[in-house]
């Protein structure tokens, strides 16, 4: 942007599941205004019946997720002063969920594969307001608990992005970091290493780090979730050491 | 190639990916505008020169062993008979075969290439950079079907552990290289140029396999309670500070490695004269 209000030309995608195709709208953007500003207005002034999914404009309630100039990211977090005047800039909706019409698509999926985790399980006799933690066991999975669930992560994901077949085998980096935030719990009991490979497709991901690349809550989902999980599936399943020390001591740390 | 290519920006290459029923027909498998082939082009360019040059030293079997105290890293520990060219360069004795097909540390070089294969980092590397899997995030990859590191060989990526327990007593062998090669045989405690360039490379060496996820995990990584173990808390927290740098420490020890062996083999070949600042 080179001054507090510019003309500018947007490509947006419209369309539903059967066809669609990228529209040109040429709209004004005025300093400090972000991506969703700019669609907002050409719903005001040009096609009113442009759907959008929005909810906070605050980074917070990740439901404008979509992708600009073909990079997953957050509608209300795209500032237009990252674009110059010769940018192009196309919007486009998710290209891994089935498209409902528009900019909105239908991520159902992430619900369905989210019920497939088994909630959290306190210790037996320990009620709620009982919980005793310390900081340092509860600090990692606070970081995860920072997600805002966009969906971005799961949008960018290869494994179902590219293949829709693995959509039943994969839980995709999302719920593979839910899974992690349990087992790290202190107080979680359930045993879920063996689910997390089985059920949930741990060994899909190939830790090409695209789900941290476009995380807006900057959660290092590989380092600190996916690839401390699949130290844990070699704990078990491919360290004959550890397995042998287990066997020994009988106890969990 | 081409066939690639095709794969990468043609819709219609079958309902497959992003081009698949129901999702935003959008023509091109990628609206990405930015050079994203940048990274994943530089990547393959910098592996391929360190293979090739470390793949040429390491059977080259000469210039490995310089001012009767220098041993180069890819020539450590030098347990090939064929070290007796170079009195002083075995530290751990001799009992491989002189073959031009036996590099004379051939008892630590496939462990130290398994170590980096199954790197965490650099498997991120060549997935994207070579094997397109995929070259950059929401840039289509090539593949009709795809399973990950669920089958062989690419579930064998779960031994990295092992790699990583051998690249450990590598780097004290190394460390121990740098140590000795202070002395001289005839002069004594000698400071030199290449003593430095030892010394820093054997620090990255440790930067990047303390660094290490495995490592992480080990040390406390798969604790459930930190609180209950305190020192290993700590060391956790240690080497997650060094671990956010993996990446770095990867590629700066693969430069680090060839500038060291470059120097010792330029010492040894007589063409650059090793500076003594001390002795």
């Amino acid at each position: 942007m080179t001054g507090p209000s510019d003309s500018r030309v947007v490509r947006v995608w419209r369309g539903d599941a059967d066809d669609g195709e990228l529209v040109d709208f040429q709209v004004e953007a005025h300093e400090g205004e972000v991506v969703l500003d700019v669609l907002h207005r050409i719903q005001a002034t040009q096609a009113p019946d442009l759907a959008i999914r929005w909810n906070c404009k605050a980074g917070k309630c990740g439901s404008c997720s979509a992708e600009i100039n073909g990079r997953p990211r957050l509608l209300c977090m795209t500032r237009m002063s990252v674009f110059t005047q010769y940018d192009e800039i196309v919007i486009t909706p998710l290209r891994t969920f089935p498209v409902i019409r528009d900019l909105v698509t239908d991520v159902s999926f992430n619900y369905t594969k989210a019920r497939e985790i088994p909630a959290f399980v306190p210790p037996p006799g320990l009620g709620p307001g009982e919980y005793r933690m310390a900081q340092a066991d509860v600090e990692r999975s606070q970081e995860f608990r920072k997600c805002i669930e966009c969906f971005l992560c799961q949008d960018v994901c290869h494994v179902v992005r590219d293949h829709e077949e693995n959509k039943s085998a994969f839980a995709g980096p999302r719920h593979l970091m839910r899974v992690a935030e349990l087992e790290m719990h202190p107080l979680d009991t359930a045993d879920r290493v063996p689910a997390v490979q089985d059920q949930h497709g741990l060994g899909l991901c190939n830790i090409t780090k695209c789900c941290t690349e476009v995380c807006p809550e900057g959660i290092k989902i590989t380092d600190n979730a996916l690839i401390p999980m699949k130290e844990r599936v070699a704990d078990r399943r491919y360290d004959p050491l550890v397995w042998l020390g287990r066997t020994i001591s009988r106890r969990r740390d | 190639m081409t066939h690639l290519v095709r794969r990468i920006l043609a819709p219609e290459f079958g309902a497959h990916g992003v081009h698949s029923r129901g999702r935003a027909a959008i023509g091109s498998g990628t609206v990405r505008l930015d050079n994203w082939w940048r990274a994943p082009a530089a990547t393959t360019a910098g592996l391929l020169v360190f293979l090739l040059y470390g793949g040429f030293r390491a059977f080259q079997q000469q210039y490995f062993f310089a001012d009767e105290r220098y041993l180069t890293p890819f020539y450590s520990p030098c347990v090939s008979l064929g070290c007796a060219s170079e009195p002083g360069s075995a530290h751990f004795g001799m009992f491989l075969p002189d073959n031009p097909l036996i590099p004379y540390a051939a008892l630590s070089l496939p462990f130290l290439l398994g170590f980096r294969l199954t790197c965490y980092y650099y498997r991120k590397a060549y997935y994207r950079s070579i094997w397109l899997a995929p070259a950059a995030c929401a840039v289509p990859e090539p593949h009709a079907t795809y399973t990950g590191e669920t089958r062989l060989p690419l579930i064998l990526q779960n031994v990295h552990r092992y790699f990583f327990y051998v690249a450990l007593l590598v780097s004290l062998v190394n460390t121990y290289d740098a140590i000795v090669a202070f002395k001289h045989p005839t002069d004594g405690f000698v400071v030199g140029v290449g003593n430095i360039v030892l010394l820093v490379n054997v620090a990255l060496l440790w930067c990047y396999t303390v660094s290490c996820h495995s490592c992480r995990h080990v040390t406390g990584g798969r604790l459930k309670h930190f609180s209950k173990h305190p020192v290993r808390y700590w060391l956790w927290t240690k080497v997650s500070a060094l671990n956010t740098r993996h990446m770095l420490f990867a590629w700066v020890t693969l430069g680090t490695l060839v500038l060291t062996d470059l120097y010792i083999a330029l010492v040894a070949a007589g063409t650059v004269t090793d500076l003594r600042l001390v002795g």
